[in-house]
Parts: structure tokens; sequence; C-alpha cells
């Protein structure tokens, strides 16, 4: 390939690249340059450190462990309710923490449902605060992240493909062999990297489940040391070797990245006609059966808890919802603006410095980046003005990961496959754009402004640094009534965060395929 | 012509709101929402002081403290109010804050003095459980028990940071090894009071780290008359929460009646049953009914803010060491 084609110049992407990594850069310079002299970095962080590393190694490994044969299944089937299934297991992914980890209680807490089935039975009780408690609740948020971009490799595997392996008998381990674990190597490495650097900034909420000051992550030290001390120093320290960690691990695993294209396919709908056999069916359906158990009881047992509240909950709630969906829409637009011009330039070839910029995001503690910007703003502005904006913003870049994750693979393909035809018809950059590029990847775009409205809409984030009675978000306010002994409203304003980022999350998503397979 | 007048009026209006001076007073979250003491204080002040009450809301207390050191004197605050004793220490270290020389007749278990910071609302730290059991009649007995509690991180959480000192004034040398006792009755740290509570609410636990008024809230909003608070033979550790002016504030005569507001009966009032804590000052028509089935401890403890600042860094090496194990 003497001349690669590029339909636009990277140019763009790399310039909004170091657009964030300046914002998030400054942001930490900006707490670092106020501090006082503290006290650095004593054994409780070192610990905290350590803790961090493990649970978030584990949290992944188990997360992509189990949703390779949940992606499998639901990749090589198909049943009645098939996409509605997969729609509604992304949905832990986007609830906010403490919503997500009170109906994990309701199911396996102390009085939940296991362990009242349990003592029915006789048996002892599950306990489940501990390191597993903290791994059982991160694969309950992850796992279905993890499903969801593994569940796309497959899907990028051209139907030809599978015509080809069916002319020619192919199954069994032969197909494993020949398509599955190529596939996998492609996928897999990515998709660790993301649910790890999730899990390395875990915040308190699913350190409930572990039980004690043993189970603090680096993200809750850098919040006790504002809070405890006001060391600002060792906060922004914590928050570099926090992003450290994750960006080395993250490049690790995509440096692990190999392995040639698929070629492309005509875009056909996708036929599958392997995997036939009845152990086969009986497998899948095993595990889309306890994939589906283990994500949607927490899920009923939150709708079960907020039902009774959501006709008589305060005013401010729902004048809150109408502030977390403006943020959303905000943030999925500065979302798009980012990611779309980063996705181009990284499937021109540009991949090292954006894909990690693009992680930066991330890794980087939101209680830091809030401070830095707080910082910044406060010397020219009253932040209070500025709260929405800054959290929309800080919002998109969190997500930017995601959303790389899921566009660049499809970039590519898009780039590889029409590239040279496009060449040879002498097609301009914006001509490419809007007639190959943007009509091909609009169900990833989608998917990508879903997942960055349904995550903006249940963060808590940074809006506790600058709000007042006006600018509250549907989570804080959520947080205020639980603050105020008022649990049941507060159930009842988890159900509507569960209900409002679970529908946009679904229109964009469905908005983005329509007329397409799933 | 009828435009221009609606302009002309208009314009006129918004002149007149320009001209109406703006308070800002920064307090926790939990103040500002509907359901908290903020739009009553709001309504009446705003009444008496033709100003408008810009009442902000920060996470806690400890964040609100954050808050104002980052904005130094170049922020918009003119009062902070919310932050306990056990931070007073710190605040006056910053030199923000000025003296509100006044001078009022508190009625609180322990005597006052301070020039700086005025005392609008306290509270003792308890366990709360579900009044058909049985409680523990002290932290000893309950460190001894095999009861459940669910207890908030002393370094993010107010509550907290007062159970470490409680233990710490009770126990002195003694207190890791109360700690280590209780560790096993710990069935989780959580970061706040909600979180807590919440999990204690869900039945994860046979008590949780409180106060005394907290079943008040059952019986009065919820008329459940299921929870109580157990009352410990060592005494329970005072929660008081006070605010000041700003020395940087545009607006110090109206936070001086700001001040002198908070200690009036139309503020005092609202608090039992919007804050869920003793108001500073009886109201004249007594406290609600309801309160007067709380716990009464016999013994108020309460560390002075430069005892808690000094002691509290070796209470938390201790409680971390004992819970790490």
């Amino acid at each position: 390939m003497a001349s690669r084609f590029k339909p636009i110049s990277p140019f763009c992407g790399i310039l909004v690249a170091a657009f964030a990594v300046a914002l998030i850069l400054g942001a930490m310079l900006a707490v670092a340059l106020r501090a006082e002299a503290g006290r650095g970095i004593g054994p409780a962080e070192w610990a905290a450190i350590k803790f961090t590393v493990l649970q978030a190694s584990l949290s992944a490994i188990a997360s992509v462990i189990l949703a390779i044969p949940v992606a499998r299944a639901l990749a090589r089937r198909r049943f009645p309710g098939r996409r509605i299934l997969i729609a509604l297991l992304g949905a832990p992914f986007i609830l906010p923490a403490i919503v997500a980890v009170f109906g994990l209680l309701e199911v396996f807490g102390r009085t939940g449902w296991v362990n009242s089935g349990l003592s029915l039975l006789g048996l002892p009780p599950l306990h489940i605060y501990g390191l597993h408690g903290v791994v059982v609740a991160h694969v309950f948020f992850n796992m279905p992240l993890a499903t969801r971009l593994i569940l796309q490799g497959w899907q990028q595997v051209p139907g030809e493909r599978f015509r080809m392996a069916a002319q020619l008998g192919i199954d069994g381990m032969a197909m494993v062999r020949l398509i599955e674990i190529p596939m996998l190597v492609k996928v897999v490495p990515g998709t660790l990297a993301v649910v790890f650097a999730i899990c390395m900034t875990s915040f308190a909420v699913a350190l409930i489940l572990g039980g004690g000051p043993r189970a603090t992550t680096v993200e809750l030290a850098i919040y006790q040391a504002f809070r405890f001390d006001f060391d600002l120093g060792r906060a922004a320290m914590l928050s570099a070797i926090q992003m450290a960690l994750t960006i080395a691990a993250a490049g690790f695993a995509l440096g692990l990245v190999r392995g040639d294209s698929f070629g492309t396919g005509l875009g056909r709908s996708l036929q599958r006609w392997d995997g036939a056999k009845p152990v086969s069916r009986i497998l899948d359906g095993t595990w889309v059966a306890l994939a589906a158990f283990f994500l949607l009881l927490p899920i009923s047992a939150i709708m079960a808890s907020g039902l009774p509240a959501l006709t008589e909950m305060p005013h401010e709630v729902w004048r809150s919802a109408v502030v977390s969906i403006a943020v959303a829409v905000a943030s999925a637009i500065l979302l798009l603006g980012m990611a779309l011009p980063m996705s181009l330039a990284i499937a021109a070839g540009r991949s090292g410095f954006l894909e990690l910029a693009g992680l930066m995001g991330l890794a980087v503690s939101p209680l830091v980046i809030g401070t830095g910007l707080f910082i910044m703003i406060v010397q020219f502005a009253n932040p209070l003005r500025l709260a929405l904006p800054v959290t929309a913003l800080v919002n998109a870049l969190t997500v930017l990961p995601f959303a790389l994750r899921i566009l660049v693979p499809e970039t590519r393909e898009i780039i590889q496959g029409q590239g040279r035809l496009a060449m040879s018809l002498d097609m301009d950059g914006p001509a490419f754009l809007r007639l190959v590029h943007l009509p091909r990847i609009r169900a990833q775009i989608g998917f990508a402004a879903g997942l960055s409205m349904a995550l903006s809409i249940g963060d808590l984030g940074v809006i506790a640094l600058f709000a007042d009675s006006e600018t509250a978000t549907l989570p804080l306010t959520m947080y205020r009534l639980m603050g105020a002994y008022r649990m049941e409203s507060a159930a009842g304003a988890a159900l509507l965060l569960l209900a409002l980022s679970f529908g946009l999350f679904w229109i964009m998503d469905r908005g983005g395929r329509w007329h397409a397979e799933a | 012509m009828r435009y221009l007048v609606f302009v002309a009026g208009l314009m006129r209006a918004t002149l007149a709101w320009a001209e109406t001076p703006e308070l800002t007073v920064y307090t926790y979250d939990s103040f500002v929402s509907d359901w908290g003491p903020g739009p009553q204080v709001e309504k009446a002040f705003e009444a008496q002081c033709g100003c408008d009450l810009k009442l902000a809301g920060v996470e806690d207390g400890a964040a609100l403290l954050a808050r104002i050191k980052l904005e130094g004197s170049a922020g918009d605050a003119d009062v902070m109010l919310g932050i306990d004793t056990n931070l007073m220490a710190a605040a006056r270290d910053t030199g923000l804050f000025a003296e509100h020389g006044l001078s009022p007749e508190l009625d609180l278990p322990v005597s006052w003095d301070d020039d700086m910071f005025l005392p609008y609302d306290w509270g003792y730290f308890a366990f709360v459980y579900n009044a058909d059991q049985k409680a523990p009649g002290s932290i000893r007995e309950l460190a001894e028990s095999d009861a459940t509690i669910i207890i908030q991180d002393p370094r993010s959480s107010t509550p907290g940071l007062g159970l470490l000192l409680w233990v710490k004034a009770a126990y002195g040398d003694m207190a890791e090894s109360i700690w280590e006792e209780l560790s096993d009755n710990i069935v989780t740290v959580t970061r706040g009071w909600s979180e807590a509570y919440g999990l204690f609410l869900e039945g994860e636990a046979d008590m949780v780290l409180s106060y005394t008024t907290s079943p008040a809230y059952h019986l009065i909003a919820e008329e459940d008359a299921g929870k109580a608070a157990a009352e410990f033979s060592e005494g329970h550790y005072m929660q008081v929460e006070v605010a000041a002016k700003l020395k940087s504030a545009d607006q110090p005569e109206l936070a001086d009646r700001f001040l002198e507001f908070m200690l009036s009966e139309e503020f005092q009032s609202v608090i039992p049953t919007t804050n869920w804590m003793y108001p500073a000052v009886a109201p004249k028509g007594g406290l609600p009914a309801g309160f007067e089935t709380l716990i009464k401890p016999s013994r108020a403890i309460l560390m002075s803010p430069e005892e808690a600042l000094a002691s509290r860094d070796a209470a938390l090496d201790e409680w971390l060491r004992a819970l790490s194990q």
C-alpha cells in the first residue's frame, strides 16, 4: 500500500486529542500548584494502590471471562426478545453505582432474596462483604459492557466467512481455532483495558461491599486527601499514580492487539450455520439465562422498591431530571465532537498517542479534574454559573475511551475496505465522510451517544463540587433525599434515573441501527 | 407604544433587581434541598432583610471548608454555615473568618464562648437500632456482643470522625484495643452517612452510627415508632454545627444580620423537623411533639476544637491498624 488512503487528514483528531490532554494535565497541574506542604504518600496510600490494582485486575479478568461465552451465545443464536435482552443487559453499566449496589444488596444482602431462599432450605447465609463483594459488584457493572464490546467483535466477522465455513463443513473446534480465537485476540485486550481502567477509578460506592478500610481504592484515597487533610499535593500525586498505572496497563493490553483484519464482506445480514448441535444449544441457552438472571434480578429489585414512591415524588426530583437530561445531551454532543475526529485519525494510522489521550479521560480522577477546573475558573468567573457546562465536559471526557473503542474498529474497517475504491473515484474527504463513513458508522455513533447520555445521567461526578440549589442533577437530588432520611423517595428517584438513562440509551442506540442488523 | 412601556417597565424591574443586595451563604447540600431548612430560612430572612439570600450547597461540612479554602478571599461567600467543632480549629487557621461580636444565650449541654463561630444546632451521635431488638449499654458491651454495625469512614464523614473521637475520648490509650474488638462487629464502613443509614434500613446490620434524634424522623415524618437510639454508659459524643462570617464578605452588615437571625426564633424553630437536630436556642413553644421520646444522654462528650485537631491523626492511625488486620 504505497499511498494509503486517508479520507480525512488526521490533523483535526490530533488537535482535539491535544486539547483533551492539555485540559486534563492542566487541571492536575492547577491542583498540584495550589498545594501547600502535605505529608506525602504514606502506608495507607500504598495499601490503597495495591488493593486498587488487585481488585481492578480480578474484576477485569472475571468480567471478560464471563462475557466471552455470553457474547458467543448471543452472537450465534437468534431468538425472540434477543434485541431487548441485549439492550437490557446493558442496564447495569449505565446505572449510578449507588443504585446498582442497593439493587445487588436486595438480591445478595443479609436479608436479600438469595439469603431468604438459603434460610428456607436451612443453609447458612451468603456473606457478600469483602474483596469478593467488590469483584461481584464490578462484574455486575462491567460484564455488560464487556459483552457488548466482544459481541461487536463477533459481528465484525463478515457473514461471508461464516457462509464459507458452513460450505466447508467447519464447526466446533475448527471454527473456534480459525475464526473465533483470532477475533478474540483482537477484541479482548482492548476490552480488558477498558474494564481495568473503570475499576481502577472505582469510587466509594462499590467499596461499600469491601467491608472496611482495607477496601480503599486510590480514588477514595484522593477524596480523603481532599476532605480529611485538604492535602492537594497528595491528591494530585495519587491522581498521577492512578493515571500512570491505568495507562501503562492499557498500553500493554493494546500493544498485544495483533492479527490481520478479516477483510470486508458485502455488509449483508449475518447468518450462522454453526453450533447447531443440541449440546451447544443448551450450553448457549444456559449462559444467556445465567447472565440474564445475574444482571436482571438486581434491576428488578430496584424497580420493585422504586415503584411505590414514583407517584409522589417531590417537585425537586422532576426539576433535577430536566437538568440532568440537558447535561446528558450536551455531553453527548461534546463527546461526538471529540470522538469522531479522533477515531478517524486513529484509523488513519495515528493510534498510539490518540488511544492513550482517549484513555486519560477515564484514568484521571473526576475529583481532581473537577477541582483543577474549579481552581482555574475561579480566577475569572463564578464557578457556580459554569457548573453545568463543566459537568457536561468532564462527563464527555470520561466516556471518550468507550466511544473510541466503539468507533475505532468499524472506522478502521471502513477505511480499509472502502478507501481504495473511494480514492479511485477521486472522492474528497467531506464526500467520503458524507457518503461512505457516516452512513456506515451510524450504529456505532448511536451506541456511543446513547452510552454517553446514559452515563452522564447517572453520574454524580463533578456536579457535587459546583452545585447550587437550582443546578442540582438527578443523582445529586437522590443523594440529598437519602441524606434527609427519605430513602423511599430516593428509591423512586433511583427508578426514574434508571428509566431515564435506559430510555435515552435505547433511543440513541435504536436510532443508530434503524433498518440495520443488531 | 405599549411595547415601549413594557420594555421600560422591564428595565426598571431589572435595575431594581440588580440593586437588591445579595447575601451568599455557603452551606452543605442537605441544608438547601426542598425538604431541608433552606427554603423556609430563605423566605423568613428575605422578608426582613430587603435582600436576596442565596444559599449555595456543597456536599457536606468537610467539602464546604475545602471549597472556602480553594476560593480563598476571591470567593463569593459572605457566610459559611455548616461545619462542626471538629473542623473549627482548621477553619480558624485559614485566617479567612471574622469575629461575630455577639454574646447570645444558648441552650447547649456544653458552655460556648467562641468569638468567631456561632452554633446553630447540635446533636448526640448514637447507634440506632430496631426498637424490637435488644441493644448493648456501652461501647464496650457492643464490642463484646455479636451485634452487627455499620459505621462511616472518619476520613470522609463527620459522624465517622465523631465516633473516632468518641472512642478516643472515652477510652484514651485503650481506644485501639476497643477498635480491635469492634472490628468483628463491623459489617462495612461507608463513605458517608447516607449510604450507611440506607444499608441499615435495608436490613444489612443490627445497628448504624447516626444521631439520638434519628428516631424522631421516623416517628414524626413516618409515624413509625420502630427505631430507637442506644444509650451508652460512657456518654455520647456531641456534634455542634456552627456558622461564621468571612472577612472577605461583600455584604458584612447583611452577614451580621444573618448570624443574628440564625439564632432567632424563626430560624431555630425550623431546625428540629428539617435538619433533625436540636436547635441551639430552645424555641419558645418547646420542641415538636415526639422529641420528648428521645433518649437524653446523661453525659455529653465534646473535645475542644484544638484537642480534636490534635488527636485525630493518632486516633486515625489506631483505627486503620485495628481495622486493617
